[in-house]
């Protein structure tokens, strides 16, 4: 078979010559040119606002010396900025003006490096100053509304008293959660004929209550089974009601995970186990739920800061959580400066849990690339 | 001059030493085998060479212009430089033809009409047309690698690198991996070759290089290396193939 001409093997010798004629150098002089531009521009955006921002601050009471630090690091960091970007602006001349190719390519690529570096401290500088700009329009309404400093610290106290019941409900529900949603992913993972029952119940379980707005289910159970008169069920307390409400839909999303993870578990594995006589049972205990959990702790850390941000849905029963106890001194004080308390509070204990979860999918991945 | 020259080129993975001070050059049209035990740096320097890996000492050339250091233009030189992968690695959301065609599309601003076209052509000539409108994973692994070379050969590369494309494959679906190649060759593609086929290595390449604790440890044509290995660790190597009816 005649090969069409463009599948022959194109003539070498030209492309040699074509080769070395392409290897030009990149010196990236209209990016870091945009650049520069962009971060003159930031300088002067970021020092006006400063200026305009400070002296604001300080007609409204608060010291000269507090009002303008915040403005002379924005305007520090922006110099510093401007400075990246002319620098990256000078070795992309540079790199143009180099007669060795080699050093001018690697002008290039460090004018070129700078000079994202430098965009993105921009985009960054520009976002905090248009933020600043909306804590003080129309008369610092929104520093005013959110963050009145005096009410923040009078109502600190209580605030964090309360904050406590949501600690207990969240740590409470947490170990309930594993223990009960263990068990719903071994039912509903159960095998044949014999686990039909019991896997249909899980299955209807977890249908129910994922579908069930967490909010609603605390609403029906902590104020419906008070209204039972069973014997222990009606009388106790509404934090009680809570960790229920929330186990229930916890237990059932966090199912679905280790039901994941059983499943993620190869089935090599498994008939190495069973092919070694272990009972189902044992494959599960020994074999296949160690293997499973070990994959799914980012994914369950997840639910846990999840869990966490929920405990504020039981106020809607009354409780007095972190978030009710605000709410009543916001309305007492028309300033709903003390549930910014609470939001950070409730931001404060989960950030390092997000941290954390990103490093263990860090290291997931790591091991995943290594082979392992 | 040689389209490829590497010249005394250090790979370090933290303190662990994979290449050392290793140097050879390829010229054009030339088919160069790399051979030697697991570990001794045959995938480590074909991915040194489209700079997936970087180097830490040492110069890669091509056509005398240095690839390694700073401010190369790394998509420019994949562009030129072709490589198939040990594990075909094939989007798996593609048809095979949309695989092809990716790269000319997206890379070369080739129109669609002709960029299928060519691709259809290539298709043919493996025997694969008929499965252009299919996802990888309904191909055996021997049609999942002459597609992922199909791939490499859409962007007419001046240097193609194949890392042990058919240590993947049960041993039937060898053959028709290996026919590609041949062919290649015979039209003058040239290529660079990890392998553990060394029967394949014996017939196709111009140069066997005998790679041994990240350094050249013997080179020269196939029938000398095959025939008359002058080390002794290239013997011993080739001893050992023999005896797991390898050779």
């Amino acid at each position: 078979m005649a090969a069409p001409d463009h599948l022959a093997v194109s003539d070498e010798t030209g492309r040699a010559a074509a080769w070395r004629a392409r290897a030009v150098t990149r010196t990236h002089l209209s990016r870091t040119a945009l650049t520069l531009a962009l971060a003159v521009l930031t300088f002067v955006a970021v020092a006006v606002s400063a200026q305009h921002i400070g002296s604001f601050a300080v007609s409204q009471g608060i010291t000269s010396v507090a009002a303008a630090v915040p403005g002379a690091v924005a305007a520090l960091a922006a110099a510093v900025v401007l400075a990246m970007a002319a620098r990256a602006f000078l070795k992309s001349l540079a790199s143009a003006r180099c007669t060795d190719v080699y050093a001018a390519r690697a002008l290039g690529a460090d004018a070129s490096m700078a000079a994202w570096q430098a965009l993105s401290w921009c985009g960054a500088l520009l976002i905090v100053t248009a933020g600043a700009w909306f804590m003080v329009v129309n008369d610092a309404a929104v520093s005013r509304t959110f963050f009145d400093l005096t009410l923040i610290r009078d109502s600190a106290g209580k605030v964090l008293w309360a904050f406590g019941t949501n600690i207990v409900i969240f740590a409470v529900s947490a170990v309930l959660i594993l223990v009960w949603s263990l068990v719903v992913a071994v039912a509903r993972t159960l095998p044949g004929e014999a686990g039909r029952p019991l896997r249909f119940l899980a299955v209807a379980y977890g249908d129910l209550f994922r579908g069930l707005p967490a909010i609603i289910t605390i609403y029906l159970i902590g104020f419906g089974l008070p209204l039972t008169n069973l014997p222990v069920l009606s009388h106790l307390s509404s934090t009680a009601y809570a960790i229920i409400a929330l186990t229930l839909t916890y237990g059932a999303y966090t199912s679905e995970v280790y039901r994941a993870g059983i499943e993620g578990v190869h089935h090599s594995q498994v008939a190495a186990a069973r092919s070694l006589g272990l009972s189902h049972f044992r494959t599960m205990r020994y074999v296949v739920v160690p293997l499973a959990v070990r994959g799914i702790i980012p994914p369950l850390m997840n639910n846990c800061i999840s869990l966490q941000k929920d405990t504020a849905l039981v106020a809607i029963i009354g409780t007095i959580d972190a978030f009710n106890q605000s709410k009543i001194i916001a309305a007492n004080n028309f300033n709903l400066s003390a549930v910014t308390t609470v939001a950070i509070l409730f931001i404060v204990v989960t950030i390092p849990q997000a941290r954390f979860v990103d490093r263990l999918i860090e290291r997931d991945r790591r091991r995943i690339r290594a082979g392992g | 001059m040689a389209l490829l020259e590497i010249d005394s080129v250090t790979k370090r993975y933290g303190t662990l030493e994979v290449l050392s001070g290793l140097s050879l050059s390829v010229a054009e049209h030339e088919v160069t085998c790399l051979i030697g035990p697991s570990g001794c740096g045959k995938s480590t320097l074909l991915r040194c060479i489209n700079r997936l890996e970087e180097i830490s000492q040492g110069e890669i050339r091509i056509h005398g212009d240095r690839i390694t250091g700073p401010g190369v233009d790394l998509d420019q030189l994949r562009r030129h430089i072709g490589i198939v992968f040990q594990g075909y690695n094939l989007f798996p959301h593609m048809t095979v033809l949309e695989n092809t065609t990716l790269a000319p599309l997206t890379v070369l601003g080739m129109k669609r009409r002709e960029a299928q076209d060519k691709a259809m052509t290539f298709l043919e000539r493996i025997g694969l047309a008929h499965k252009a409108g299919d996802y990888p994973d309904r191909l055996s692994g021997g049609q999942q690698q002459r597609v992922a070379i199909v791939r490499a050969l859409m962007m007419d590369p001046m240097l193609l690198l194949l890392d042990e494309i058919t240590s993947a494959l049960d041993p039937e679906l060898v053959a028709e991996v290996l026919d590609i190649v041949r062919d290649l060759a015979a039209r003058g593609m040239t290529m660079m070759l990890a392998t553990h086929e060394m029967g394949f290595a014996r017939e196709v390449a111009d140069r066997v290089y005998f790679l041994q604790a990240g350094k050249v440890y013997e080179q020269g044509p196939p029938a000398e290396i095959f025939g008359n290995p002058k080390g002794e660790r290239t013997q011993a190597f080739l001893r050992s193939l023999k005896k797991a009816g390898r050779l």
